[in-house]
């Protein structure tokens, strides 16, 4: 398959195990494995050994997790496995941020700085890094082996403050999130592994501290054993599936329909209309995909929701996979949740061992399995069309809609995909049935929202709100703003959100009110600012992380997020080309073609809170 | 078989094929643009099957490869026929309806049964069946061959053997489904359509057994046409040896370079009383010759048309003019017709293409306009409201007996081996080939630079390599019953153990054909350069 390999260097033995342990060991000469009589008169290929390319990413995961990055030789043997040509091979290993290609320390150190974390201290966390492991990027010596430290992007631990991820290879590889972090502790997980948990602040503060029950998603959060299906069924776990099933297909579409629920990962298109178009779609097979690709900036309600409560997202793909016509299940979750995914994959082993997951799923004749894929570190797998090439093993390039994945999505069959905040609002509505959630809420959206609340809050975490909470009332149900101080602003639905200023505070939080003030629930994301805050920092992070982020495949987003990061720059330094004004209408241009004429979201939003910013005078007055 | 040689198919059924057979042809690096369309078929869903003693490139798109021994193609098309039949997997209704012959055939290849066909080609018999019942049960399935099916001394053979397998299934004569010889350049089915066979008029009309069009063409030209075939160039170069040709005429074509057994054909060449070519370039047949005409490259220099594997006419314009002192080929013939006594005036090359129309029926319906219209017209297109075949032979098909004509005959034919045998003293069987980035002898693709090209090597498979002392880069001393040479050994995993390759792109490094046998088909003229024997030695210096 026109397959030239080259590297001079053959894989080691290490990396030839790391690969099998994924692929099974080689079996003929011609996939990398010894050369017998028979190979001279037979091969096999084609369209069997192409069907594995979806294994690429966990292949390079196993060659990651034990040797620390993926040489030209490692690459030349996954090739030859999979039949993919090398070049294709470094274009993916070189996409995603959690892959190394060239020579690594064992032991890398993610510090994130991102939005939260930039209020919560990470410029200091960073500072102190580079005291005790020297500059970011340098491979510095830790106990015999190596060690080093990066900066990175949102690792959704926002709530605790300034969060770092430990990313470790060997034999036994691990990766250990710690937040809040620090250098003594870093040093601590490496040479001892990750602290025991319990400490911390509490999941759920919302529960805590006015007793309610009237949460909803959230209400097994901390409640039930996340490691024990049994556990999740003494809570009511895996009713909802009882219920759908008597429901049938037909009946689970006309209570989601019934719901009126809104997709919660940030577009809110009608859940019921992708669940029915991919039901109704002749061709076969059909997938459903979980988005849990969670990587907005100041974003953490699926984590928490897959840490404390992972059976209920297995049960809740199951239903839709079962409404949907759909046999194999996808959970696409970012490689930044180590705990999540353990949990998740652990979930998924034991329902599968009870019969809630296989070819006869609760002896209600039909079969629905789950395959937990793990991101590699890119925002933009988010992106729906992204993560699904993500999953078959491609750069995370989001494609041209149409078609839609209700149409043509993974491997080019009907594909629903929704994200878990979505999905455990349908068990919900099984719960209570489709027109009472429907009551829930306003009109134009039902049911409840998670808003995950950081910066100067006084309780910053996890909290779920009937929609229709304004503003003021999601801010004061986390105690207000840490020490009384001032509101200057409110980022909301996160990076790719807008800004708004303390005139927004009566605004409802429903879709319907924040497209009418040009802003956007998003993600969820409420990240309140005090009037100590550097904006023009924060504004300066997205800039640099859409920047970062975009896969460069389109060129509005790949120029015009340089080039918005480049103004910011000038203004920052005082030194605009001509006047602030002009600068000001150079972003204002910038803003118009990315928006319009990027083929995917994250063009689109990539200067929506830099505009709003402008728009509320946060950028280009006095003080920049 | 079927009354005219072309493809069956338009190469854009392969997109739309459940299963294609790639027998004998690397046309991934031999016909790339056919074989964009093989890899939109693969996109698609088609199954792929590769049959070729070298896991080439295109055998690694496959999904099943049958790496056969040299020349044991019809050992195994006959155990797969046989396998078809004996599974009950015939297409009865094309056979008694479009067919004759089948009863013989039926007999002849019951003496094939899988494990002969195990013996013969050293593929397990488990997975010639899988090919035999996946080829029969598809719905659409074409089976693609090049050079590696007619470049044997049994090249005829050969095909009838792959052409049998169409008539047992009902693979032909239907949209997806044919059989598909791949054409080596662009108009290489232009020239058979022109003429430029021996016993063939222009439009495959036999010169021997067509009176009429014998007739028509005599009364047009104004003589009278013998019905007596030509010779082919095989049996030109053994007529050069006997003494009874004595002059050519070769044009655009280097037989020095190009003829298997390369010492022979240089020292009949250069023999001849007068010879005469005509070319682009001074290549190698050029050099010996009395009298050199430079012509003109007839894709950028000249009007014209050429026809390509899917028999599509299509138009060439000229871009540039010739360089000084070379003439337009059409100028050059009319000249030469001139000053032997007959004068053409100066045709244009729509005048002659008029011409043609007028004696071929297949290209009756094709006016330069139309053509350029159409974007190119794929012959039959026999009157002014057609607009040309998409497939041949769909009138198999046909309820009515007198649209479907003539029945399409099975033709029963034996396994031979190739003429050199595996001795003791020659044990390798070196096949030859090609190469994407070369063409042939060199003449046209050597002018151009490309990363990809490296020196003409030995290729040898790892274990003989191995067992010989060989390192790669190593000369060796390679030597067959005719001839002996140096050239470096090239370690290639896509090659079994007993088993070598070579190109001819490279003469003035490697003249490969000093080994090459040239023994031919008597049916179609082509030599036997797929399969000689060979032996390898060190290099005396090197003992």
């Amino acid at each position: 398959m026109d397959i030239r390999l080259g590297a001079k260097v053959p894989a080691t033995e290490e990396e030839r195990a790391a690969i099998a342990s994924v692929l099974g060991p080689p079996e003929t000469g011609w996939d990398g494995g010894q050369r017998q009589a028979a190979d001279g008169h037979v091969a096999f290929g084609g369209h069997a050994a192409r069907a594995r390319r979806h294994l690429l990413i966990p292949v390079l995961h196993a060659v990651q997790d034990r040797i620390g990055w993926i040489s030209p030789g490692a690459l030349d043997h996954i090739c030859e496995r999979l039949t993919v040509p090398p070049a294709e091979a470094y274009g993916v290993a070189s996409f995603y941020g959690l892959f190394r290609t060239t020579p690594s320390p064992g032991a890398v150190v993610h510090v994130c700085d991102d939005l939260a974390c930039q209020v919560g201290g990470a410029e200091a966390l960073c500072e102190r890094m580079s005291r005790r492991f020297g500059a970011e990027g340098t491979p510095s010596a830790f106990n015999g082996a190596g060690v080093t430290w990066l900066r990175s992007p949102c690792l959704g631990q926002c709530d605790r403050g300034s969060a770092a991820l430990i990313q470790r290879a060997g034999r036994e590889p691990s990766r250990i999130g710690l937040a809040p972090a620090d250098p003594d502790q870093i040093w601590q997980a490496l040479l001892a592994g990750p602290p025991a948990s319990g400490a911390g602040r509490p999941l759920v503060p919302q529960l805590e501290s006015t007793g309610s029950r009237t949460v909803r998603l959230l209400r097994r959060v901390g409640q039930v054993d996340p490691e024990s299906l049994g556990s999740y069924r003494a809570a009511g776990g895996y009713e909802m599936l009882r219920r759908a099933v008597g429901l049938g297909p037909q009946g689970v579409l006309r209570e989601v329909r019934d719901a009126k629920l809104l997709g919660r990962g940030g577009a809110a298109f009608p859940t019921a209309v992708k669940w029915e178009a991919v039901a109704a779609n002749p061709v076969r097979p059909h997938y459903v995909v979980c988005n849990a690709d969670e990587s907005e900036p100041g974003t953490f309600k699926d984590r928490v929701l897959m840490e404390e409560d992972p059976y209920a997202l297995v049960e809740a793909i199951t239903i839709m996979g079962y409404a949907c016509g759909a046999e194999q299940g996808y959970i696409y979750i970012r490689g930044e949740y180590p705990l999540a995914e353990a949990r998740l994959r652990d979930a998924v082993s034991q329902a599968r061992a009870r019969g809630f997951l296989g070819e006869d799923v609760m002896g209600a004749g039909f079969g629905f399995d789950i395959d937990v894929r793990r991101g590699a570190g890119a925002y933009i797998a988010g992106e729906e069309t992204a993560l699904i090439n993500s999953i078959e093993g491609k750069r995370a390039e989001p494609r041209n809609k149409p078609p839609f994945p209700a149409q043509s999505g993974l491997f080019g069959k009907p594909t629903a995909i929704n994200n878990v905040e979505t999905l455990l609002s349908v068990l919900e509505i099984l719960r209570i049935g489709g027109p009472a959630f429907a009551a829930l809420g306003t009109d134009g959206s039902t049911g409840t929202r998670l808003f995950c609340l950081s910066g100067c809050v006084e309780r910053p975490g996890l909290y779920e709100h009937e929609f229709g909470i304004t503003l003021r009332e999601v801010i004061e149900a986390a105690g207000g703003i840490s020490g009384g101080r001032p509101l200057r602003a409110v980022l909301l639905g996160g990076a790719a959100g807008s800004f708004v200023g303390p005139s927004a505070l009566d605004t409802p939080l429903t879709f319907e009110a924040m497209r009418a003030i040009g802003a956007t629930l998003g993600s969820g994301v409420v990240l309140v600012l005090d009037d100590t805050v550097d904006v023009v920092g924060l504004l300066r992070r997205i800039s640099q992380f859409f920047r970062d982020e975009s896969c460069g495949q389109c060129v509005p987003c790949r120029v015009g997020t340089v080039r918005q990061e480049e103004v910011l720059a000038r203004m920052t330094r005082g030194a605009p080309f001509g006047s602030v004004e002009q600068e000001l209408a150079l972003l204002e241009d910038i803003g118009a073609v990315t928006r319009d004429a990027s083929i995917c979201g994250l063009g689109q939003t990539a200067v929506s809170a830099v505009q709003s910013a402008v728009r509320l005078g946060l950028v280009g007055s006095v003080e920049s | 078989v079927f009354g005219a040689g072309g493809g069956t198919s338009s190469y854009r059924e392969a997109e739309d094929a459940d299963l294609l057979v790639l027998w004998g042809s690397n046309a991934r690096e031999a016909h790339p643009i056919f074989f964009h369309h093989v890899l939109k078929g693969l996109r698609n869903g088609a199954r792929m099957y590769a049959v070729d003693p070298r896991r080439t490139s295109s055998a690694q798109w496959a999904d099943a490869w049958l790496g056969i021994h040299v020349g044991s193609d019809i050992s195994l098309a006959n155990a797969i026929g046989n396998e078809i039949i004996a599974a009950g997997l015939v297409n009865d209704a094309f056979i008694k309806r479009a067919t004759t012959g089948f009863e013989e055939y039926a007999k002849t290849v019951s003496a094939y049964p899988l494990e002969r066909a195990e013996r013969d080609t050293g593929v397990p018999a488990d997975l010639i069946r899988r090919l035999a019942h996946d080829y029969a049960r598809a719905d659409r399935a074409q089976i693609c061959w090049t050079l590696g099916i007619t470049e044997h001394h049994n090249a005829a053979d050969n095909v009838l053997a792959l052409i049998n397998l169409a008539l047992l299934t009902g693979h032909v004569g239907r949209y997806g489904s044919g059989l598909v010889p791949l054409r080596g350049q662009n108009n290489v089915q232009g020239g058979g359509d022109m003429g430029a066979i021996p016993n063939k008029l222009t439009g495959f009309q036999d010169i021997e057994t067509n009176a009429d069009a014998r007739s028509r063409f005599g009364k047009a030209y104004g003589v009278t046409i013998p019905p007596k075939r030509g010779m082919h160039l095989s049996q030109m170069f053994e007529a050069m040896e006997e003494g009874e040709l004595t002059a050519a005429y070769v044009i655009g074509e280097n037989p020095l370079r190009s003829e298997a057994d390369t010492n022979r054909a240089s020292k009949l060449l250069e023999g001849l009383e007068h010879l005469v070519v005509q070319d682009i370039f001074l290549t190698d047949t050029a050099r010996v010759a009395d009298v050199v005409l430079p012509g003109t490259a007839s894709w950028c220099e000249a009007e014209g048309t050429v026809t390509n594997s899917e028999r599509r006419v299509q138009r060439v314009r000229k871009a540039l003019e010739p360089p000084a002192g070379a003439r337009d080929d059409i100028e050059i013939i009319s000249e030469l017709a001139r000053r032997l006594g007959t004068d053409w005036g100066h045709p244009t090359s729509e005048d002659l293409w008029n011409e043609l129309r007028a004696l071929s029926p297949m290209h009756r319906g094709m006016s330069y306009e139309k053509i350029e219209r159409l974007g190119g017209i794929q012959w039959p297109c026999p009157d002014d409201e057609s607009t040309g075949t998409l497939f041949l032979h769909a009138r198999l098909w046909e309820e009515d007996p007198v649209k479907r004509g003539a029945p399409a005959p099975f033709f029963a034919v034996q396994q031979e081996d190739p003429l050199d045998e595996l001795t003791p003293e020659y044990p390798i069987r070196l096949t030859t080939g090609r190469r994407l980035d070369s063409y042939n002898t060199g003449v046209q693709s050597g002018e151009y630079a490309t990363p990809l090209r490296g020196p003409e090597t030995l290729n040898l498979s790892p274990e003989d390599a191995g067992r010989l002392g060989f390192a790669e880069g190593e000369v060796a001393q390679v030597s067959s019953r005719r001839g002996s040479l140096t050239v470096p050994v090239h370690v290639d995993t896509t090659l079994r153990a007993g088993l070598a390759f070579m190109t001819l792109h490279f003469p003035e490094q490697v003249e490969t054909n000093v080994l090459t046998l040239d023994a031919w088909d008597p049916k179609s003229g082509t030599a036997e350069f797929k399969a000689t024997a060979i032996r390898v030695d060190k290099l005396p210096e090197a003992i």
